[in-house]
């Protein structure tokens, strides 16, 4: 059995599943059901000056009967009074004292509104703070949220006011509303933030009722652009989690990474990619706490079978294979091969290749069956007919390499290759 | 004497409900749709008489699209509805579903087509319009699926057509021929009423060829004529005791339920019924429905040769019907004039005949069962005199025809069970457009 246990900056949890700040993590029943189900920490919803949120906050993409697929919200920070969830935190930390607590926070824009805030925070004993300067909705307004995550240097300043004060660990939650996390991850860590957390949700409209024409969420017949997450947007999080975990200036600095975790391969990938730990909230919203079990015991399985003993074992392994385009190998070269005993006759590879790619599949058409085979000589590699096969391992990429030597696009261009190879 | 009325009405209801329920909820039967591939150049298409674009009609439910896929289904069959009852999809599209390679489930691709095509006769959408009337005149001799479609197709081109039904309802077969449990007599009627309200098409009921009309009449009258005539009673069975009281014929007999309360349908303790197609499985288990104690099929071949599927075969074995491969019918004996016996050839397979299957041979041994109803259910018999008589070119009363349904007769055409001497429902639906392809073609439209 592996051992899950994680050390985030300090903040120790029996596995490295947080919940992130969100619904999930605005209460304490809430939260002391998480810690039931085996959650490792959570991330309290963000505190600050009390807000009013509006009636109907969510809603999601749906794909081909998939619920869900993606979500949106536009609820705001923690609408309730501070004192209560300020009471609740430190009465979870007395009934969990082994989970991870973390609070998330978005003070007023004064460097007094933070310390105050801060300060309260501390006394209830939580392990760590995370600075939410990611919330693309409804505090973006009123000059916080996004807006502070957008602008470096203010985000700096805030960060500086925090850390003058702060004696527990602080994350930087991080926009990925920007051309790049990196210039707000710089600034966080320049403003002397002991970690970063990425990302938050993406702006996003997910679609319109077309019988009303209102976009969704609906309030009132009107809408707004909500935050998006969930597994449409774990590809775009793994990215930007990667450019940081590569940049020379702050690959040091642990990473929490969050958006569209669902199992236990998502968050192995983001481990992969950089992050220590991982924060989940989409689903769990849509599935319950319950999904922890799997979480752990698939991460658990997947360590035991590669080999590692623990988390530390295989953070970060996949960031070096993430190169530039001009360093890729040019005279590598994959032909596909389709399995004629698995293949169960769709033609789903054949129509995708004629239609949309490289016409590199030959039909011969039978009734009703017919039959697929590769053009060789045709085929690019590009995978498309592997990705639309419905049957696992029906079509395989075989290496043809075009030569034995590594020949990057710098290098061919220098010696003056031809290009057109059709 | 054989007796009618031997279940109480709750137990009618319950044996002839729909031995296919519907989908019950929208998402049902977007969690099915959601489950097709869509296949390029799809197998259930190929395998589909009239070449329903399956794929598009599912990614239509998939898509919230209800009437476009009804559209596309009624666009290649206008039975599309009735057609999702009857196929034997088993053999058709859902036999050919690429899923079953898997060993996974085939898409419930009549299910999906029942729900597109119920929905747009429950709500009565209008999915086609037809052209403004071009003067030309056309009958169609027969109201079952072959006269039907070709009807339709017809109007929608803006020709007059004028339907003669030797019955009082239309549908053909699909009303009078399958089992009750598969489609109703209520059904039936909606779906003609649907198919008809597109316009341009008149009824003639009770008129039949031969008798209140003839074919030169028609010919004169019209520009160009379709039979669609179906096919007669069950083949005689040529052997001794055939007239006894209590031996019937599958055709009459089922037409016979279709037509009256089940209440009045007279069904024997011990029956016994002779064939191994879907008529013989739809008297067989109705006979069991009906009340009978035990249903005997008779079949002389094995079960390799059967003609029905092995769906088919299920029902009736689920029904707790019993079966005698390789068995012929010898003689019926009566008593008093009554079915009291049916003694059968023992047979063995031989060489392969005609049809490739091996033929049946006699052993000369015998065996006889306690009976006291017989249907016969090996084969109809066309129309042969009504053909002959019209000097139409056929084979043993089956309608010879060319390429769209043309006969030997000039502006005669013809098509589906008249031709083909009994297929299915959806053949049948392909046979009448062909025909009126072949009519358009020939009236130069």
């Amino acid at each position: 059995m592996a051992n899950l246990q994680s050390n985030f900056l300090g903040i120790k949890s029996p596995n490295p599943f947080w919940l992130a700040s969100a619904p999930p993590t605005d209460k304490k029943i809430n939260v002391l059901r998480a810690f039931e189900a085996g959650w490792g920490g959570v991330v309290w919803k963000t505190l600050g000056s009390q807000v009013k949120n509006v009636s109907s906050r969510y809603s999601s993409l749906d794909y081909n009967g998939r619920k869900a697929v993606g979500f949106n919200n536009i609820e705001l920070i923690s609408d309730r009074p501070l004192d209560i969830n300020l009471k609740e935190i430190k009465e979870v930390l007395q009934l969990f004292p082994d989970r991870a607590m973390v609070v998330s926070l978005m003070a007023d824009n004064d460097k007094k509104s933070w310390h105050e805030l801060i300060k309260k925070v501390e006394d209830t004993g939580a392990h760590g703070l995370e600075l939410n300067f990611g919330c693309p909705h409804g505090m973006v307004e009123r000059g916080m949220g996004a807006a502070v995550g957008q602008d470096p240097e203010i985000a700096k300043m805030v960060v500086e006011w925090v850390m003058e004060i702060a004696t527990i660990p602080v994350i930087t939650k991080l926009t990925p509303n920007v051309h790049s996390a990196v210039p707000g991850a710089i600034a966080a860590i320049e403003g002397g933030s002991n970690g970063i957390s990425l990302i938050n949700t993406i702006q996003s409209i997910t679609g319109i009722n077309l019988d009303t024409l209102v976009p969704n969420p609906n309030v009132a017949g009107k809408s707004v652009y909500g935050g998006y997450c969930g597994p449409a947007v774990k590809p775009i999080a793994l990215k930007m989690l990667t450019s940081i975990a590569q940049h020379e200036k702050i690959k040091a600095i642990p990473i929490s990474g969050i958006g569209g975790i669902t199992t236990w391969k998502d968050a192995a990938e983001f481990m992969l990619l950089g992050a220590s730990n991982v924060q989940v909230c989409t689903a769990a919203m849509i599935s319950g706490f319950k999904i922890i079990t799997d979480l752990c015991d698939g991460l658990n399985n997947w360590m035991d079978e590669k080999g590692y003993t623990t988390i530390n074992d295989f953070v970060g392994l996949s960031v070096p294979k993430i190169t530039k385009w001009e360093e890729l190998d040019i005279n590598y070269h994959i032909v596909a091969k389709i399995n004629q005993d698995a293949c169960i006759h769709c033609g789903l590879c054949y129509i995708a290749c004629e239609d949309t790619s490289h016409q590199s599949i030959y039909i011969e058409r039978g009734i009703p069956y017919n039959t697929y085979t590769i053009k060789e000589d045709e085929c690019v590699g590009c995978n498309l007919c592997k990705i639309v096969c419905p049957v696992n391992d029906c079509i395989t990429m075989l290496e043809q390499r075009k030569d034995d030597e590594y020949l990057n696009w710098t290098e061919f261009v220098k010696r003056g290759l031809p290009l057109n190879d059709h | 004497m054989i007796q009618n009325n031997k279940l109480t009405e709750e137990q009618y209801t319950k044996n002839f409900c729909d031995i296919h329920p519907p989908f019950e909820h929208d998402e049902a039967a977007a969690i099915e749709a959601n489950r097709c591939l869509n296949c390029y150049d799809a197998p259930c298409t190929k395998l589909c008489p009239t070449s329903i674009d399956v794929p598009l009609f599912i990614k239509q439910i998939s898509s919230g699209n209800i009437k476009g896929s009804a559209k596309t289904i009624l666009s290649a069959n206008i039975m599309g509805a009735g057609c999702s009852k009857v196929c034997p999809v088993e053999k058709l599209c859902e036999g050919a579903c690429v899923y079953n390679f898997l060993d996974e489930e085939p898409i419930n691709i009549a299910k999906l087509q029942r729900y597109s095509t119920e929905k747009a006769m429950e709500k009565k959408w209008k999915l086609f319009s037809r052209k403004d009337s071009l003067g030309k005149k056309v009958a169609v001799v027969g109201a079952g699926p072959a006269g039907l479609a070709c009807a339709h197709a017809l109007s929608l081109q803006g020709i007059d057509v004028t339907i003669y039904e030797k019955e009082a309802k239309a549908g053909g077969l699909m009303n009078y021929g399958v089992a009750a449990y598969k489609v109703t007599s209520q059904f039936c009627k909606e779906e003609v009423d649907y198919i008809l309200s597109l316009g341009g098409i008149k009824m003639e009921y009770n008129k039949a060829l031969g008798k209140d009309i003839s074919l030169a009449e028609l010919q004169q009258n019209f520009d160009a004529v379709f039979l669609g005539i179906g096919v007669g009673v069950a083949r005689a069975l040529e052997i001794p005791g055939e007239d006894l009281q209590g031996v019937e014929d599958a055709i009459s007999f089922i037409y016979n339920i279709r037509t009256n309360d089940y209440s009045k349908i007279k069904v024997g303790d011990n029956v016994a019924v002779i064939g191994m197609g879907m008529t013989a499985i739809d008297a067989a288990t109705q006979s069991k429905r009906l009340g009978a104690k035990e249903v005997t099929l008779i079949y002389r071949r094995t079960e390799n040769e059967k003609p029905c599927t092995d769906v088919e075969l299920d029902i009736a074995k689920l029904d707790g019907c019993a079966f005698i491969w390789l068995a012929s019918p010898k003689e019926i004996v009566g008593e008093n004039g009554i079915v009291k016996k049916f003694v059968c050839n023992k047979m063995t397979l031989g060489e392969p005949d005609v049809s490739g299957r091996r033929a049946p041979i006699e052993t000369g041994e015998t065996f006889s069962l306690d009976v006291d109803m017989v249907i016969k259910a090996a084969g109809q018999i066309p129309f042969e005199n009504l053909v002959k008589d019209a000097s139409l070119q056929n084979k043993n009363g089956k309608i010879n025809i060319e390429k769209n349904g043309n006969t030997n007769l000039k502006g005669v055409f013809a098509g589906g069970d008249a031709v083909n001497g009994g297929k299915e429902v959806v053949d049948a639906v392909q046979a009448g457009k062909d025909g009126a392809k072949g009519i358009l073609e020939y009236l130069d439209i």
